[in-house]
């Protein structure tokens, strides 16, 4: 090789170099889904998830017993009225720490044998400005989405509508999410 | 017994119920806690139009959709056969607030002079089912959670994002409560 190539290679190499730099930086956020499926096992549509389905009308039962659903404990909670909701997310919270540490500590592994899978979330600045949407959201409707399915299913059939607009704002985040900071 | 289930449930019983949910679809199925997923699932099974964000195989996460379609079905059951006959007690101060701000408080679980199908297509409707409905769902998605996801999930798998996200929800909504809504309510 003479030294004419070389500094050519060296070039070309310097030039790779620089449009790596000046390359857009890809945002590594979290494009696959966030309420993780790590069963490993085959599961059939009906008879592997009829058993969720059943878990969700004793939470969905819960949520209207415990008026978590109602617009007026939201209200209550956002200012400072009652201990109720409070009393209730502190709960669950402590709850589910538990629950976990405990599967974490004896290894329990799920009914279909298989190690229990935990994952780390990733910061991005979404949990920031999309968290803070969301509150501006919750305060007016009354509802996180788990609260909009047992508030239609209530009788206030009309949240429908609400729960087409949620449904909208998530294709629309889709649509746009390249173009948001994360 | 009925009657015991009939009255509205105590704080620490829903919680309780509410936390066994997350070790429940861990054991179940290695399934993690989270509702706002659901919607995207929508999007990806119905209009995914190419867009890469659902572009993926929703039917292994149906089981999210059960999930959803069971707390809509929980609804009907505990609205139509455990439904409390008492008016809902709301804080005094809470009441006095809504009224200075013109809003009618009832004895429902909602207020049936916003929720109701006539203010559909008034100023209200929109801002109450169309706007937030559409904060809610861009914005959980944006936040990668709700308050199953981060708040419950999340807090319990010791995430500090999931912190984060928590705090910023009570922001968001404090802001809406005290600073926003006051000025909304000029325009019904």
């Amino acid at each position: 090789m003479d030294s004419q190539t070389l500094l050519k290679t060296k070039l070309d190499m310097q030039l790779v170099e620089n449009n790596r730099k000046s390359k857009p930086v890809v945002v590594d956020h979290p494009i696959a889904c966030e309420a993780q499926n790590d069963q490993l096992s085959d599961e059939s549509l009906i008879g592997s998830n009829i058993k969720y389905l059943l878990l969700g009308v004793l939470f969905g039962i819960v949520f209207v017993k415990a008026e978590i659903i109602s617009w007026y404990r939201i209200q209550e909670m956002f200012r400072f009225h009652s201990f109720h909701m409070y009393g209730v997310i502190g709960t669950a919270v402590l709850v589910g720490m538990t629950s976990v540490w405990i599967i974490k500590k004896f290894k329990i592994k799920t009914i279909q044998g298989e190690t229990v899978v935990f994952h780390d979330k990733k910061f991005q600045w979404g949990n920031v400005i999309g968290s803070t949407l969301f509150g501006l959201g919750w305060a007016i409707t009354g509802a996180c989405p788990g609260p909009i399915f047992a508030q239609i299913g209530s009788g206030f059939t009309v949240v429908s509508i609400t729960l087409l607009s949620a449904i909208a704002g998530t294709w629309v985040y889709g649509l746009v999410r390249e173009k948001l900071p994360h | 017994m009925v009657e015991i289930i009939k009255q509205p449930w105590t704080w620490y019983v829903a919680g309780v119920l509410i936390g066994l949910t997350v070790p429940a679809l861990l054991l179940l199925g290695n399934k993690h806690f989270g509702v706002s997923s659901s919607l995207r699932h929508i999007c990806a099974a119905c209009m995914p139009s190419k867009i890469p964000f659902f572009q993926y195989d929703w039917k292994k996460e149906a089981w999210n959709l059960f999930f959803v379609a069971g707390m809509l079905l929980g609804g009907i059951v505990a609205t139509q056969f455990l439904s409390n006959p008492d008016p809902i007690q709301i804080s005094s101060q809470t009441v006095q607030d809504l009224q200075a701000l013109n809003i009618e408080v009832d004895h429902n679980l909602m207020p049936s002079s916003i929720f109701s199908f006539d203010n559909l297509f008034t100023m209200k409707g929109l801002i109450f089912f169309v706007l937030g409905g559409f904060l809610v769902g861009f914005g959980t998605r944006y936040a990668s959670g709700c308050t199953s996801g981060h708040t419950i999930m999340g807090l319990s798998n010791l995430q500090w994002p999931s912190l984060v996200a928590t705090c910023c929800f009570m922001i968001g909504g404090l802001a809406m409560t005290h600073l926003i809504f006051p000025w909304i309510v000029k325009l019904f």
